[in-house]
């Protein structure tokens, strides 16, 4: 019978009633009296250099009220990248300053360098535009292509890097003559080159931010688009701006969406923040569709080529891959961090493989600056090698399921200490590969092929295996691994008087359903029904100081500070249950939500402790603190190892090359489980995101920097047509072995597993269906490439 | 978008008056005009709407086929020509999306001639009439290269008058991100032979493959054009598709459509 409450009920997500009846509060449904209106006056080359900006052609334009240029923020500071990485040869990494507003050059197209604040956002247009007609900027050539970015040393992104390169990483640097002499001496190596297709985020919410300043306070509030509050107040407060943190107050309400694109800091919310103090008025932005194309971070962009070494019999000998990873004009704040300590570590992926070396060169060119994108790192790893994997089974003429199955790491191995410099803490990845197998009826397939060739299409069946970390991260491992900042989290319960519940919480819900599944643990914890919980979020006055929501990190490490402050909030309800019931500390038990003697009949419900709590007229005063309120802040000891195989099957249609998918079957381990519809939900959107790369998306920009796919007309997102109906199962579950509730996180899986199910897929299909001189076809997989590979 | 005046006639004649006014732009369905607008790179001074006139409006039977007025919009057609020209009805069902076909109009449609769109494969496939308020002007006539028609400065299309095929059928090949064609064809059977238009594929917009057409004519069936080859120097490349690409698809959606036509 399926739990109706609580731990593992599918309890409907409470935060839908508002979001699906129009009733939710984004940041540009607020309207505040007084407003104004925010333009950015946006490059339209990608490389030049700022001759002059036409401010004076604002001037007197009707409801112009202030404009800025990169010169009013030439003094602040700039913003900052997260990690520090450390090339190969032990230096830092070059890490040239982004400014608020371009100054000195524009560096790509969207490149804000200037902006206008007027009356109503009609007239901040009309100047923008003006200002935009005036300015000269002397075009130089755009730096695009990596491999010729890093080569031509003469075109240059930033004046004092001389070849373009943030930083050229290897990991672990000491294994790099041991992982070349294991594949020179190999039986064999397969080598695959492949791209990892550029994606822009496209949250159905653009970004927005609302800056306020009170003069009589001195205090700043920003309203802003941001899946982590408390980050976006230091890095505005501490970093750009230089305001004091506890004079600014950061907010962000209902956002919709992210996938990692809202995690960072951007210009915009230090422009509105800056102009609401010039103005003494509230000055908003709302970003068009256009400037989400332009000027969101955007994800993936790798260039890679990976070999695999084994045996004749396909087992692993080690992994090498060489990635030149795109990071855009401007290190953006994780832009760092993704292509090396989220990617690099990953390269061992569930398998049981003595050698592997990552080598990534980070590249500046001109275009919008690239971040952690749902996966961020491990679809690139996963994909590099899932692709490689097939590619090896194909010449050594190997069955793909075989091979995985041999080369997976046992139950009996963990905690497995890789290669790469992760501990899995556990796993069972057979299992999930048996699960799959079972639910995609593996040995039916060529019963359902010879079905799709009766119709005219070829059939295939591709499989991923694949492994994450998530639940980041130990902060003195990431200290180590050059992180700057801390990545715990937070939360405070706070029982009122007449027993219901606020729980504030560093975490960030941008459409994951927080509000609902942390309500059910705490519930459950407490003895209490999911209505009577509260969970409140998005605003640093009312919340911890934590980190926020991304990397599948909320429920493990925010929902063990909250698991680890319900603790306290029993711990102290004991105490005052002892007084109340006349018994010792130590006899009193909590369960069912009451506090009962142990061995009598003796009870205190948990709303009669908290009332008394808070009116104490039969209380310990004189040992014991009145209220019912705790904090736990919560640093995870380890990382979280979701991981899980998937089975894509598709159907080619030869004529005009497109792909159907037409089965996917996922197999996840995410530990315990806290709200399964809600884990099928995350599951289908994150695959539903992976056949989008893998089918749909990609991004590109022309020799001179123009964004190509700019808009919906070019830039193809998934339909529901494009998804089947996906087959889910999270019963294979190994517990994380070192939070409380056991969770992994289950966010990003399904964008990770995904792309290469799904090449693997095609590929298969092409090759069953006699195209055997394909081997590979880079993502998007889209009719065009496809037909074009069957002809060529 | 810039500031305009917006009139809405009740008449043709009315609005033919309206489009005297310097800067005047009509407007039906807006699904193109309106965008463009919206990202400031069309600013006429006054808009003139036709879907004020109920004279441009309805789908009905008459002299020379089936009478669609120009303001009719997609879902209009999608739901009341499905008696008479079927293919026809499922080409309007087939564009863009439920939002679009209720606002969308063939007329607009013809008029923009974007070298996307369905309907003009149909108009030229079935060798429709497209009546304005000063003409009538065959379809073979009226197509003049991608966004290019010979309509006028001011004149309007008032209906479109399509013979009624033996046979037909409409298939598409969608661009996979705005859902446009990247190929269409509109295979039609009359009595004096088979027309095949072809839209989304061509740099010079929609076109009739005339070796296609006298092999279907002799041998309606999709194994009639087997031998055929199109030259793809003259068919549009872009990220969506090679020109080899977009070849392939006019042959491969040709005969698809002949085997839908029955």
């Amino acid at each position: 019978m399926p739990k109706d409450h609580g731990i593992g009920a599918s309890s409907k997500r409470r935060e839908d009633v508002r979001f699906l009846t129009g009733k939710g509060t984004y940041t540009d449904d607020m309207n505040i009296a007084g407003q104004t209106y925010a333009v950015m006056v946006r490059s339209s080359v990608a490389h030049g250099r700022i001759v002059s900006v036409g401010t004076s052609a604002a001037e007197g334009m009707p409801g112009v009220l202030a404009v800025f240029t990169g010169e009013d923020f030439a003094a602040v500071g700039g913003n900052p990248a997260g990690w520090l990485i450390n090339s190969r040869d032990g230096t830092p990494m070059r890490e040239p300053k982004r400014p608020v507003l371009a100054h000195g050059k524009v560096r790509h197209v969207g490149d804000a360098y200037a902006a206008v604040i007027a009356e109503t956002y009609q007239q901040a247009k009309d100047a923008a535009q003006a200002i935009a007609d005036a300015s000269v900027i002397e075009e130089l050539p755009a730096v695009v292509n990596m491999a010729e970015a890093v080569a031509n040393a003469s075109n240059r992104v930033h004046d004092e890097i001389p070849d373009n390169l943030c930083f050229d990483w290897g990991w672990i640097e000491d294994n790099r003559a041991k992982v070349d002499a294991a594949i020179k001496s190999a039986p064999h190596v397969t080598t695959l080159e492949l791209v990892n297709n550029r994606l822009v985020p496209n949250a159905m919410e653009p970004r927005a931010s609302i800056g306020e300043y009170f003069p009589g306070t001195g205090d700043y509030k920003l309203t802003t688009t941001s899946q982590n509050p408390h980050l976006t107040r230091l890095l505005v407060a501490a970093f750009v701006m230089g305001i004091p943190e506890n004079k600014l107050q950061v907010v962000a309400p209902d956002v919709g969406g992210g996938f990692g694109s809202k995690i960072y800091h951007y210009g915009e919310e230090a422009l509105v923040l800056a102009a609401a103090k010039k103005l003494a008025r509230p000055v908003r932005w709302t970003a068009e569709r256009s400037e989400s194309f332009l000027t969101d971070a955007h994800g993936r962009d790798h260039v890679t080529k990976i070999e695999l070494a084994s045996d004749k019999e396909g087992n692993f000998i080690a992994f090498r891959t060489e990635t030149l990873a795109n990071v855009g004009a401007y290190l953006s704040n994780f832009s760092t961090a993704t292509p090396t300590f989220l990617h690099g570590t990953l390269m061992s992926g569930p398998y049981k493989v003595p050698n592997v070396y990552v080598n990534v060169k980070t590249v500046f060119t001109n275009t919008a600056p690239v971040d952690a994108y749902r996966g961020a790192g491990r679809p690139e790893a996963t994909y590099s090698l899932e692709r490689v994997i097939d590619k090896m089974c194909r010449e050594l003429g190997l069955d793909p399921f075989e091979v995985r199955r041999k080369n997976l790491l046992t139950p009996d191995q963990f905690p497995y200490q890789s290669p790469v410099g992760l501990m899995y803490d556990t796993g069972n990845y057979q299992a999930t590969l048996d699960k799959v197998c079972e639910m995609a009826d593996v040995a039916g397939f060529e019963k359902r092929r010879a079905a799709s060739a009766a119709k005219g299409k070829l059939r295939g069946m591709g499989l991923s295996t694949w492994i994450e970390a998530c639940g980041i991260a130990p902060s003195n491992l990431v200290g180590v691994l050059g992180s700057r900042v801390g990545l715990y989290d937070a939360a405070t319960v706070r029982v009122n008087a007449t027993g219901n519940l606020s729980v504030m919480v560093g975490a960030h819900s941008h459409g994951q359903g927080h509000e609902t599944v942390f309500a059910q643990i705490v519930a459950d914890k407490l003895g209490v029904p999911e209505s009577s919980v509260e969970i409140v979020h998005g605003d640093t006055a009312r919340i911890p100081f934590g980190m926020g929501s991304y990397g599948s990190r909320s429920l493990a490490v925010c929902g063990t500070a909250m698991d680890k402050a319900l603790d306290k909030i029993i711990a102290k309800g004991k105490k005052i249950a002892a007084h109340m019931l006349e018994a010792a500390e130590g006899d009193i038990t909590f369960g069912d939500g009451k506090f009962s003697v142990a061995g009598t009949d003796k009870a205190k419900t948990f709303g009669e402790i908290a009332f008394s709590a808070y009116v104490p007229h039969n209380y310990p005063l004189e040992t014991l603190e009145p209220g019912l309120e705790e904090t736990a802040f919560y640093d995870p000891a380890n990382f979280t190892y979701p991981a899980g195989a998937y089975i894509c099957e598709v159907e080619v249609d030869e004529g005009t090359g497109k792909v159907d998918v037409v089965a996917f079957h996922c197999a996840d381990d995410f530990g315990n489980i806290m709200n399964p519809m809600i884990v099928e939900g995350q599951v289908h959107g994150g695959v539903g995101q992976g056949i989008g790369q893998a089918l749909c998306e990609f991004t590109t920009y022309d020799e001179n920097g123009q964004l190509l796919t700019g808009s919906y007309m070019d830039y193809a997102m998934p339909r529901a047509e494009d998804v089947p109906f996906y087959n889910v199962d999270y019963s294979c579950q190994t517990p994380c072995t070192h939070n409380p509730l056991g969770v992994k996180g289950c966010g990003e899986a399904g964008a990770i597993g995904s792309p290469p199910a799904v090449v693997n897929a095609v590929i298969d299909a092409l090759q069953r269906g006699g195209h055997t001189h394909v081997t590979h076809i880079d993502m998007p997989v889209s009719p065009s490439r496809v037909w074009t590979a069957m002809n060529a | 978008m810039h500031n305009f005046d917006f009139v809405k006639p009740a008449s043709i004649a009315d609005a033919v008056k309206a489009m005297g006014h310097d800067g005047a732009q009509a407007l039906s369905g807006g699904q193109t005009l309106i965008p463009t607008m919206k990202q400031r790179l069309a600013a006429p001074t006054v808009l003139v709407s036709l879907t004020g006139i109920s004279e441009m409006k309805g789908v009905c039977m008459g002299e020379g086929g089936l009478h669609i007025g120009a303001a009719t919009p997609h879902a209009v057609v999608a739901a009341e020509a499905g008696a008479v020209y079927p293919a026809l009805a499922a080409l309007a069902a087939g564009i863009g999306d439920p939002a679009v076909r209720s606002k969308g109009t063939i007329g607009g449609s013809l008029a923009n001639n974007d070298p996307a769109a369905c309907y003009p494969s149909a108009v030229l496939a079935s060798g429709a009439t497209v009546v304005t308020n000063r003409r009538k002007i065959a379809a073979d006539d009226y197509f003049q290269g991608m966004f290019t028609t010979a309509l006028d400065e001011g004149e309007i299309i008032t209906e479109v008058v399509f013979p009624i095929p033996q046979k037909a059928a409409y298939v598409k090949f969608n661009q996979p991100a705005s859902r446009f064609a990247l190929t269409g064809v509109f295979v039609a059977k009359y009595p004096g032979g088979v027309r095949v238009a072809v839209t989304g594929a061509s740099a010079s917009g929609v076109f009739r493959w005339a070796e296609a057409e006298a092999a279907l004519s002799a041998n309606f069936a999709a194994g009639a054009i087997a031998g055929l080859t199109v030259d793809a120097s003259g068919m549009i490349g872009d990220l969506h598709g090679t020109q080899a690409y977009r070849a392939n698809l006019v042959k491969v959606l040709t005969g698809r459509a002949v085997t839908a036509a029955g």
